[in-house]
């Protein structure tokens, strides 16, 4: 089983060496990629039902013991984030291909495509914080190709304030492993659980909130958001789906991984997150309510629904951060459907402004279906996983009293309800203000009753089902979730798993040896 | 010696972040360039002190040598800044070749948003000629 865990980084990174050896004959490429993230998808929900079946499943690279050697972890939570992120990856790849479109020409989207995939791979199951740097650069090395792709000037201009903004956060990240290094003399993450547990309270709190602003840039969280609604819409439409779905979800994923693994969550860091999910949230969905591009409402929105993830983790609860995780598994799938939706009522329309597009409920209504589920699983009405994981989240913040933030939450999801009514309206129902341009050819309408190519439409038709799957599973699920809440609030269970139970006793006595030293070492 | 590293970075750090707050372009690129380079440096002064190759004979104390993995991480870091550079060269090359000019610009949907008030009292038509408003504007303000 642990050989496996390597595999989810390996194939994807393999394909892509091998896609651009092809990269003359388009169709092989497709071959390889779909192939590969299919291989991904399959390991990875093996990986899961091991990871829940059986407790840690890790991989040791070269056979060193852990704190020396690479180590790879896939707990419940890494298990079912890669296997929601490859189910995605997959669905959106098979979109991007049934899509003529601008980056079905370029030679480079599949490599790059692939290589983003292995970052992703790579930022959830690493057990180190180095390996999570380089996972971190490898997805956004990628995601910077992929979302200046066209070369457009309007893509070259948001391109460049992404990149900027991520190369900012990753010096930020460099500088806060220094620290980290610099106080513990390691950067395997079990390792540091005990070692930053001796630290002078001080310095941990200071390397907490590092990690919260770096990885809260990535996720997009309230004072750092606002780079992502510029950069995300211009990108083709695939990409953004992916990039809206899993990017920033990597970031929400490294918050809850080091801040329940590696810091002892006091209690300061959980009125920090509370506040900082509040606002989120509620600035998220106003900056949504102006808007009227169809994706930059998307955008918005992805903002304001980080803060319900970071809301459920700073609640520090068994309940809360189980709800956090059932939440992200919805998100991830709701909002790259939506996106995707976004992208099917760009093609059919010519545009996604909503003053520019209309009546598509007549003229395409297998775009609007597919839009009313995800869209009302995002606002959380009651029978879709929306409303299951809203209400995983209220009941948690309830039980532990925090009044405030569960109203705050409520009202936006009253906003975000008023929002995809708005996006209704407008897309679906109203008579185009404006004539729309660029309109998908007059021949491919009128053959196509779907609205849209079939390789576009089924894997958004998955990706929909998907999520009505999410809550007629949701009991499964939500028991997962509450399982790798558990593991997530008891790290000393991950500690030994990964250090192995000889090692931590050593570890501690090492660790005795090693304080003279790290005296000598400070002035 | 470590002090030294140190005061270097924080120089380092500081004249990136001003630089990144500049309105050109090259300035920006150049900024990140230097912030990179003191996280870098950062991260190789996290080892400790100096000290000699870290290959230790059987029972001299390790903690006379240099710490070997602080150093890898450096240069494995410092590829990734590189290669990350160098796209946002090519970046901004691409933007100049566009424009013909290495300002930012401003996000014209932003500003849209923002005018959508006074928009709604003339016809929707123009929004296209605002779009061209706005950037004729931007191109006033910032010099």
């Amino acid at each position: 089983m642990s050989t496996l865990v390597p595999l989810t980084i390996a194939i994807p990174l393999l394909a892509a060496a091998v896609s651009i050896v092809v990269g003359r004959w388009r169709w092989m490429q497709r071959v390889i990629a779909v192939t590969a993230l299919t291989a991904v998808f399959g390991i990875s929900v093996a990986l899961l039902i091991g990871a829940d079946d059986q407790g840690y499943v890790i991989h040791r690279d070269g056979g060193w013991p852990a704190p020396f050697g690479i180590t790879l972890v896939v707990d419940r939570l890494a298990g079912l984030m890669i296997a929601v992120s490859s189910l995605v990856l997959l669905a959106v790849h098979v979109y991007a291909i049934g899509q003529a479109g601008e980056e079905r020409r370029r030679v480079a989207f599949h490599p790059v495509y692939l290589v983003l995939a292995a970052g992703v791979m790579g930022s959830f199951v690493t057990a180190d914080l180095f390996n999570l740097f380089v996972a971190f650069e490898m997805m956004l090395a990628a995601s910077y190709v992929l979302i200046t792709l066209g070369g457009r000037p309007d893509q070259v201009r948001s391109g460049m304030s992404y990149v900027v903004i991520s190369l900012v956060a990753s010096a930020l990240f460099i500088t806060t492993l220094a620290w980290v290094y610099t106080a513990t003399g390691t950067v395997n993450m079990a390792d540091l659980s005990i070692r930053i547990a001796e630290l002078d309270p001080a310095v941990r709190a200071m390397l907490a909130l590092a990690m919260l602003a770096v990885f809260g840039i990535k996720a997009g969280l309230f004072p750092l958001f606002f780079w992502l609604p510029d950069s995300y819409p211009t990108a083709p439409g695939p990409v953004v789906a992916v990039f809206a779905g899993l990017l920033t979800k990597v970031g929400v994923y490294a918050i809850i991984r080091t801040q329940t693994l590696l810091f002892d969550r006091p209690d300061y860091m959980g009125a920090v997150l509370l506040v900082i999910a509040t606002l989120t949230m509620v600035i998220g969905v106003f900056g949504a309510i102006a808007q009227d591009d169809m994706k930059r409402i998307l955008a918005f929105h992805i903002i304001s629904q980080i803060g319900y993830m970071i809301f459920g983790l700073g609640l520090f609860t068994v309940a809360g951060v189980a709800g956090a995780v059932f939440y992200i598994v919805h998100h991830i799938i709701v909002k790259t459907a939506l996106f995707l939706v976004a992208g099917l009522v760009a093609r059919r329309a010519g545009s996604s402004r909503l003053s520019e597009v209309g009546g598509l409920v007549r003229s395409a209504p297998v775009i609007a279906v597919l839009f009313a589920v995800p869209a009302l699983s995002l606002a959380g009405l009651p029978p879709f996983s929306g409303f299951l994981a809203k209400f995983a989240l209220a009941d948690a913040g309830l039980d532990a009293g925090e009044w405030l933030v569960v109203g705050a939450s409520l009202f936006v999801g009253m906003l975000t309800l008023f929002s995809m009514t708005k996006i209704w309206a407008g897309v679906f129902w109203s008579s185009p203000e404006e004539e729309p341009v660029g309109l998908a050819p007059e021949s491919e309408r009128a053959a196509n009753r779907l609205g849209a190519p079939i390789g576009m439409i089924a894997p958004t038709a998955v990706l929909a089902v998907s999520s009505i799957g999410v809550s007629i599973f949701a009991g499964a699920l939500y028991d997962v979730s509450e399982r790798a809440s558990i593991e997530l609030l008891e790290p000393i269970g991950y500690v030994t798993a990964v250090l192995g139970e000889q090692e931590v006793d050593d570890e501690v006595k090492f660790e005795v040896d090693l304080e003279p030293v790290q005296a000598e070492d400070a002035p | 010696m470590t002090v030294l590293v140190a005061f270097v970075a924080a120089m380092l750090f500081a004249c990136g972040s001003f630089l990144l707050m500049q309105r050109r372009l090259s300035r920006i690129i150049i900024g990140i360039g230097l912030l990179g380079h003191g996280a870098n440096l950062l991260l190789l002064v996290s080892g400790g002190g100096i000290g000699p190759a870290p290959i230790v004979p059987e029972g001299a104390d390790p903690n006379d040598y240099a710490d070997p993995l602080p150093q890898a991480l450096a240069l494995t870091a410092i590829v990734i800044t590189f290669g990350v550079t160098i796209f946002l060269l090519a970046l901004g090359f691409r933007s100049w070749q566009l424009t013909r000019d290495d300002r930012v610009e401003d996000d014209i949907e932003d500003r849209i948003v923002a005018r959508l008030d006074a928009d709604q009292r003339e016809s929707n038509d123009d929004d296209e000629d605002d779009v061209d408003g706005v950037e004729g504007a931007d191109e006033e303000h910032t010099v």
